[in-house]
């Protein structure tokens, strides 16, 4: 019989509570037990990013992550970033074709959130360091780092 | 965003009053990718999900002596341990739906496994961990067999059978030729005269697509009688055929969902989790999920094939290429998946963007104890073009020229024959060229500055040379071949033979005797290739039709009327849905 472990923690600000099994990663209790679906599998080795999600605002990989650590933490996922209106970066991305695919998005969306929490006025060269953990296969780094860039830009341009 | 047109090329040819071609639009589907909304096969959830984990071969090459599955049996969580003996259909070739290939590859290995990885039994658990660990207490009794991993080495008398369907350890195409021919005048004189001859091998590594998202599959018996099956195909009909073919039921009972693929760049073509994940749902009457681990993907699901390139060039002083010979070698893996359709593809693309006189080339599809190759971006073209553009710089060397200046004297110009007796139009290369070397301020003579593709092709260019096939000696100027299978019923053999033609058109269809020469002896059955001719083809003979090479087959009536259909269109609208 499989040990299961009662589980409490925050998922983008609402209280969620499911039984871990034994051993088992975020990713899978955030998809498995939670139904949050927005990080995706790509590797289970903490080698691409499509996990990302985010731990008391800092980023980290779901799927290397024991589910047991985020006990009483506040976990950020793609699925909190939009509410009635879309995130910036999500309406950047968009414009700026930042998705191919579309499954290592959630990553990026997430790795570029953090970034701009922590620093809203990241130059290229930390917008690309900030999302080094994420890999695209499409191709298309190039404009998701443009579509940062963007909203910077509009952050700053508003905030001044 | 936008694309920058350049408004000096073309321009003649060009309709500017564009209402989508470079202007910026939105994608349909990014507001589910931005949202992590879009539906991939993995975001749909059963009650009582199933894993398929597989065991795999750790061997390259060995014989099954006996399966112990008494541990793993009685493992918790262990629902169902599927053999190849449960898989109704188990033996396929995934072009056989397009009538291109022998079945050759079982879904689970029964007497034998040929290569490292490949599956032997599907165990379905209630968790993915639990079939893990199932997979751990199954013992399998190996005979190691000796392997080959090189295709020079696999076609070799005596060399290890890799896949008892194809003996010699080749594709057998159309008529049974073991390779595909481009014969376009004659190389051996123009050889002959040349002032250089530039001689080249190259060896291209096998790339894996790796898309972020696995293969994978989810199906779940449905009320109906149905099964549905969420699957990462970039297939769904195809994908739905290969199963329907393998578990032996009727397409409508299966109801594919996908569309949405998280990369895929060939390597979710090979319908390898649907036929498993469907097969367990039948088996067990739940929802079974068969996904690839990143190890998997990277270890079984099937690369670009690996190519080897023999080019041989003669170069007349002035900078033509007037002779080009390839000899390549596909390295297909165990199993043919879709290299054998990446030959066609490449014979087609030969000798690359040049015009050249004097053309000729043999490419095969080679069968090794290496993973199964199959479709990646490209296939059948990418790495033949890094031979190639290697072997137009090592020219450029022997001649002293700059190796830009070299391309654009042989490009193909509008107008031009192509080897493969296509007439060449809307050619770019020379621009392309000469924008490149714009952009980097590579400095160019002004005699290669002032080239067009528009100008300089045509008039004693556009004509196809005389040319020498192995079968029919010299073939008058203007002609071509087609390859002829079946134009009468009873009439004509079943197998393949080469007849003229003139350029012009095809042949009608003759009821009465056509006078074929006769083949001499079994490496002449090689039928001389022509992409846009072999529409003739007809279908392949009936098994019990003896083999080309005894006379009798000659006279031999065969079995009711074969309506000829055209088969080269088919593959090509199957190799555009691939990208």
């Amino acid at each position: 019989m499989m040990v299961k472990k009662p589980l409490e923690f925050r998922l983008n600000g609402t209280e969620v509570a499911v039984f871990a099994d034994e051993a088992e990663n975020l990713l899978s209790v955030l998809r498995a037990k939670v139904g949050d679906l927005t990080p995706k599998y790509g590797c289970g080795q903490g080698g691409c990013g499509a996990c990302m999600v985010t731990i008391d605002g800092r980023t980290v990989l779901s799927c290397i992550t024991l589910a047991e650590t985020v006990a009483g933490a506040d976990v950020g996922t793609l699925a909190g970033l939009s509410g009635e209106r879309l995130d910036p970066l999500q309406e950047a991305f968009m414009d700026g074709f930042a998705a191919q695919c579309g499954y290592c998005t959630p990553g990026m969306i997430v790795a570029a959130r953090a970034l701009l929490q922590h620093n809203p006025t990241p130059d290229r060269d930390q917008i690309i360091e900030a999302i080094s953990d994420n890999i695209c296969r499409c191709t298309g780094y190039e404009p998701i780092i443009e579509a940062i860039q963007s909203v910077v830009a509009q952050e700053r341009a508003g905030g001044s | 965003m936008s694309v920058d047109f350049r408004k000096d090329i073309f321009a003649k040819e060009r309709d500017d009053n564009l209402n989508e071609i470079g202007k910026p639009t939105r994608r349909q589907d990014i507001l589910g990718h931005v949202t992590g909304r879009s539906p991939f096969f993995d975001d749909h959830r059963f009650d009582g999900l199933l894993h398929i984990k597989c065991v795999r071969s750790p061997h390259h090459h060995a014989r099954i002596r006996a399966i112990d599955t008494t541990r793993a049996e009685t493992m918790p969580g262990v629902v169902r341990i599927i053999r190849g003996s449960d898989v109704p259909v188990n033996l396929n070739t995934l072009l056989s739906l397009l009538d291109f290939g022998k079945d050759d590859e079982p879904v689970l290995a029964e007497s034998k496994v040929a290569y490292m990885g490949e599956p032997v039994l599907a165990i379905v658990a209630q968790s993915e961990a639990q079939a893990h660990e199932a997979v751990a207490a199954v013992r399998i009794d190996y005979e190691v067999l000796p392997h080959v991993l090189d295709v020079e080495e696999a076609i070799k008398p005596g060399a290890a059978v890799v896949n008892e369907t194809y003996p010699g350890n080749k594709f057998e195409f159309y008529g049974g030729n073991d390779h595909q021919k481009l014969r376009f005048g004659d190389v051996a004189p123009a050889f002959a005269r040349a002032d250089h001859i530039v001689e080249g091998r190259y060896q291209m590594a096998p790339i894996e697509q790796a898309p972020i998202e696995p293969n994978g599959a989810i199906a779940a018996p449905q009320t109906n009688d149905r099964y549905v099956c969420y699957t990462s195909t970039q297939g769904l009909f195809f994908s739905l055929g290969t199963v329907a073919k393998l578990l032996n039921v009727e397409s409508n009972r299966l109801h594919f969902i996908g569309g949405t693929v998280g990369g895929g760049f060939g390597g979710k073509v090979d319908s390898l989790c649907e036929p498993l994940a469907i097969l367990g749902a039948m088996l067990t009457g739940r929802a079974v999920r068969y996904v690839l681990d990143r190890a998997e993907e990277m270890q079984v699901s099937a690369p670009r094939s690996a190519e080897l390139w023999y080019v041989k060039d003669g170069l007349a002083a002035d900078g033509r290429i007037i002779a080009r010979q390839l000899t390549g070698y596909f390295d297909s893996g165990a199993y043919t998946r879709l290299t054998g359709y990446g030959v066609v593809k490449c014979i087609g693309h030969l000798p690359g963007p040049y015009t050249i006189p004097n053309v000729h080339s043999d490419a095969y599809c080679v069968y090794t104890n290496r993973t199964p190759a199959t479709a990646m971006r490209g296939f059948g073209v990418t790495a033949v073009d890094f031979a190639i553009e290697r072997q137009m710089d090592k020219g450029a060397r022997a001649l002293g020229m700059d190796p830009f200046e070299f391309r654009l004297i042989n490009a193909y110009r509008d107008g031009d024959m192509k080897a493969h007796r296509r007439l060449a139009g809307n050619c770019a290369l020379i621009e392309s060229i000469q924008a490149a070397a714009e952009r980097v301020d590579y400095p160019l003579g002004a005699e290669f500055r002032a080239m067009t593709s528009m100008s300089g092709g045509g008039g004693e260019r556009a004509l196809i040379p005389p040319t020498r096939t192995e079968r029919l000696g010299m073939l008058p100027a203007g002609t071509s071949t087609v390859e002829v299978k079946t134009t009468a019923p009873g009439l004509v053999p079943q197998f393949g033979v080469d007849l003229p033609v003139p350029a012009t058109g095809l042949p009608a269809p003759s009821p009465t005797p056509t006078p074929v020469p006769a083949p001499k002896a079994p490496e002449t059955r090689a039928t001389t290739y022509d992409y846009g001719a072999s529409g003739l083809s007809a279908p392949p003979a009936p098994k019990e039709v003896p083999p080309a090479t005894e006379p009798a087959a000659l006279t031999k009536s065969q079995p009711g009327p074969v309506t000829p259909k055209p088969r080269y269109s088919r593959y090509s609208s199957l190799g555009n849905r691939r990208r």
